[in-house]
């Protein structure tokens, strides 16, 4: 057991936990943020995606003692209200069925949004080819990329 | 016509907290000589009736109502609201949704399968909302001393049609719950629905999107431990020894123990280890070791399984189904005639939450909490286990992360209610990707035989399809095995059955260890491969259009004008050389669906899936945005089946353990997907499952115009066809 310090969503927290442990059980089970998923446990389903210093990851393949310096944003740390413009898209485009991979879904279209406002669908289908859904919500979460662009560019300009 | 129930029935009861100053009704389920009744839910409590409170309105004018179906992403949170509330005259931003807990004598049916939610209950949902509102508008034409005719409903409101005297429900729920309720009411048309067939947005998609949906996995309980299990992986393996003191010494673990689940009445075996977090039972089970024996069973590879499907089925054994004119004879004496066969994987269900479920087992009651599809099914189990009457169990809904038919299936709420009872503590138990991948049930794998002559103007005249498989119903303790599988023409349009002469279906059961089970559309989602791929080669055999072929052999209106539908909306007349089209036309749970796929050549040669058109008719239908998200997914789902995954079996255990080896469709194997729905008066139809059938087929059959190569065993690579 060792005592680290995660940054997450601006909040630290001190918590004891095996150094082997991955990330995502140390934000679901220690710290208590159950929107990010465990799905598969080797990094093939992007369900547990959150941001290291605003880089998309997989969390159950990231040790706990490996990210104690960096800043960790999970979908909570996005908004609380749904004001961001991803959870806007995705709720203008009403992509959820039922759910479960949604958070890794926004996590990776945010971080690809960061670094490409405006990203062509070859684009979206090269960032978002990691996150698997089982519902099959694939063609929105596309039209929500895009939407999420143009919400953001039509707040920028304004 | 109002009617006045005898008073003397009207017996008042101590009131609760629903039944206060509220006016709440439920809907009693049709019981022994009893028809479907409407009731207050004060009444029904003394009446004895079983009843359930479905709606309630309070003296705010806030409505409540009750889900009494899973929401596992099909869309019943939004549906179920918006029928009510169209009848009930409110804004959907007035009601609020509450979970039912599982209880078979107050909902009756609750287990979430066969895309029955809105076809096996909107009749129902409508007449609640609708004998709601006329007891609101009788309590305001009291108060008025007027006629209820001159007073109509809107948006929460009463409103006296000349002056314009207006009162809120709420301020009349209190008088509306003194009222008899209407026997009987009239329904809105359907040209004059304000919500309903409005694509209106989903009330689970806030939560969904920032982390606040509670699924089973982040469902936790004060004093909780965690327990992770090593199952059997031959299925019937049982437990000769496990080393208990070692997979003790790892650290928070607290008990290791044998534990069982009931699949199919067969008391499958495991190990589980009990620790303080799910992390250290996770570390736990890294160090346990099971000694299984597997003996007096077969351990089959899936090779194994698909040849003694195909001895069976060249055996010419089989319990005949259904039957029609002679077909041995006609197939005999034709001319032209054709014999395929066709080939289905097993496939697992993977829901991207994997299973779980807490159960609180104590002396003499049961809680479980869990994603759950069956909760009266699940409920049943678990008196049964316990000994427990059913109000000493109760059975708590979270979110579903999927469930495909795989989360009504009571084994996992069993085995955590094994576990609980044993270390009489309340436990989490979580199926890690591996366990929940390989364990099943899974859908069975099918090999079909078929048989079709043509009549000298190209009509089918003989047609007969043999399907060899695992007969899940055949699966239960006692079950009449020389019973054929009446699922085996599930798919098939039923005017072929009015219109082909001489027809012979039937089936030859497999027989493994394999527990087989539901899996989004059944058997539509494997014999709907067989029948719409050989249609199609019979019509290439008639040398007819493939639209026009199915269309001879339905000659009815309702086919028909889903059939010009998918000829305009795909172009299919003027569909292009270098094109190939495939159509695929199938029904289940009511509901009928065609697709068309179009495939071309990539710039290396390889075949592309380049678009889907789908034309749903289910009758009549509530939400148009959620038909068509149930719709793409049901074709992505197909997509996968068809050409990406399957599960195989080695010495009798699973082979695919996680996504790495099972490949799921991803975002970029996507084409652009058309939903259509066919407007008419039918009754309503499932939704959440019939799309998936047609794809495969209309798929194949896209790639056989395209390259005239005719694939009949899935699932195979789209690139190397």
């Amino acid at each position: 057991m060792a005592s680290i310090t995660l940054t997450i969503n601006d909040q630290k927290h001190k918590i004891d936990a095996d150094p082997a442990m991955p990330l995502l059980w140390a934000i679901r089970e220690i710290v208590g943020l159950t929107g990010t998923k465990y799905g598969c446990g080797i990094a093939q389903c992007g369900a547990c995606t959150v941001h290291l210093d605003g880089i998309p990851v997989r969390s159950c393949s990231v040790p706990v003692s490996a990210v104690a310096s960096k800043r960790i944003t999970t979908i909570e740390g996005l908004s609380a209200d749904n004001s961001h413009f991803v959870q806007r898209a995705w709720i203008e485009e009403q992509v959820p069925q039922c759910g479960y991979c949604q958070s890794g879904q926004i996590m990776t279209a945010t971080a690809l949004l960061q670094r490409n406002p405006n990203p062509t669908d070859k684009e979206i289908d090269a960032a978002m080819q990691g996150n698997i859904c089982r519902c099959g919500t694939y063609p929105r979460i596309r039209k929500a990329v895009k939407t999420a662009a143009a919400i953001r560019s039509k707040s920028t300009s304004k | 016509m109002r009617h006045t129930t005898n008073v003397s029935r009207r017996v008042f009861i101590k009131s609760s907290a629903l039944t206060g100053a509220a006016l709440t009704l439920g809907i009693s389920f049709p019981s022994a000589g009893k028809e479907t009744s409407i009731l207050h839910a004060k009444d029904a409590e003394s009446l004895g009736e079983e009843l359930n409170a479905w709606i309630s309105i309070d003296t705010t004018g806030k409505v409540t109502i009750t889900n009494h179906r899973a929401e596992m992403g099909q869309g019943s949170f939004q549906s179920v609201p918006q029928i009510i509330a169209e009848e009930l005259e409110v804004d959907l931003s007035q009601v609020n949704i509450v979970f039912a807990q599982g209880d078979g004598r107050k909902y009756g049916d609750q287990v979430t399968g066969g895309s029955s939610t809105i076809s096996g209950s909107y009749q129902r949902l409508l007449r609640l909302g609708a004998s709601a509102r006329e007891m609101l508008i009788e309590a305001a034409a009291n108060r008025w001393k007027i006629a209820p005719s001159e007073c109509y409903a809107e948006n929460g409101i009463v409103i006296h049609r000349s002056s314009g005297r207006k009162l809120g429900y709420g301020e009349l729920v209190a008088d509306a719950s003194k009222l008899n309720v209407p026997s009987s009411v009239t329904l809105k048309d359907a040209r004059n629905y304000k919500i309903i067939r409005k694509p209106l947005p989903r009330q689970d998609t806030p939560q969904k999107v920032n982390g606040k949906a509670i699924f089973g996995l982040d469902k936790k309980l004060p004093g909780m431990l965690y327990a992770v299990v090593e199952r059997s992986p031959r299925f019937l393996g049982k437990v000769k020894s496990f080393n208990e003191a070692d997979v003790k010494k790892s650290k928070g673990v607290k008990y290791v123990i044998k534990v069982q689940r009931d699949v199919f009445g067969i008391h499958m075996e495991g190990v589980a280890v009990v620790a303080d977090t799910l992390w250290a039972a996770m570390q736990g089970r890294k160090a346990l070791r099971v000694d299984w024996d597997d003996t007096g069973f077969d351990h089959h590879n899936t090779d194994q399984l698909y040849s003694k499907m195909k001895t069976q089925l060249e055996s010419g054994q089989f319990l005949p189904f259904k039957t029609q004119g002679n077909f041995s004879t006609s197939f005999q004496k034709a001319e032209k005639k054709i014999e395929a066969q066709y080939e289905t994987p097993y496939e697992s269900h993977s829901n991207m939450e994997p299973l779980n479920c807490i159960a609180d087992v104590r002396a003499d009651s049961c809680e479980i909490w869990g994603p759950i599809q069956g909760p009266d099914w699940i409920q049943g189990e678990i008196c049964g286990f316990l000994s427990l009457p059913p109000d000493k169990v109760k059975i708590n809904m979270t979110f579903l992360g999927g469930g495909l038919g795989r989360k009504a299936f009571p084994d996992y709420p069993y085995e955590a209610a094994f576990i609980s009872r044993e270390i009489k503590a309340p436990v989490q138990v979580v199926w890690m990707r591996e366990d929940d991948m390989t364990m099943g049930p899974f859908r069975p794998g099918m090999v079909y035989q078929c048989k079709g002559a043509l009549s000298s103007r190209g009509r089918i005249s003989a047609f007969e399809t043999i399907m060899a498989g695992q007969n899940m119903g055949a699966q239960n303790p006692g079950a009449d095995k020389s019973q054929y599988n009446g699922d085996v023409v599930d798919g098939l349009l039923k005017p072929y059955l009015d219109r082909i002469p001489n027809y012979r279906f039937g089936d030859t059961p497999l027989e493994s260890p394999i527990p087989v089970m539901w899996w989004r559309s059944v058997y539509a989602s494997t014999n709907a491969f067989a029948y719409e791929s050989f249609l199609d080669e019979l019509a290439v055999l008639a040398e007819k259009d493939p639209l026009d072929f199915r269309n001879e052999h339905l000659g009815n209106p309702r086919y028909t004008a889903l059939i010009d539908k998918l000829r305009a909306v795909t172009g299919w007349n003027s569909r292009k050389k270098n094109e190939g089209y495939g159509v695929a036309i199938t029904e289940c749970f009511g509901s009928i669906v065609g697709e068309v796929a179009k495939v071309s050549r990539n710039e290396s040669g390889k075949v592309r899936l380049d678009k889907v058109w789908a034309v749903m008719d289910c009758g009549w239908y509530v939400n148009p945005d959620i038909i068509k998200a149930q719709v793409e997914g049901s074709i992505i789902m197909a997509l996968g089946a068809a050409t990406h995954h399957a599960t195989h079996f080695a010495e009798g255990k699973a082979v695919e353990k996680n996504f790495d080896r099972y490949l799921m469709p991803r975002i970029s194997d996507v084409p652009e997907i058309e939903v259509h729905i066919m407007d008419n008066d039918e009754k309503a139809g499932g939704v959440g499952e019939p799309g998936l059938p047609p794809f495969a087929p209309a798929l194949t059959n896209a790639i056989f115009d395209l390259t005239g190569k005719r694939i009949r065993t899935l699932p195979f690579k789209l690139n190397d066809a």
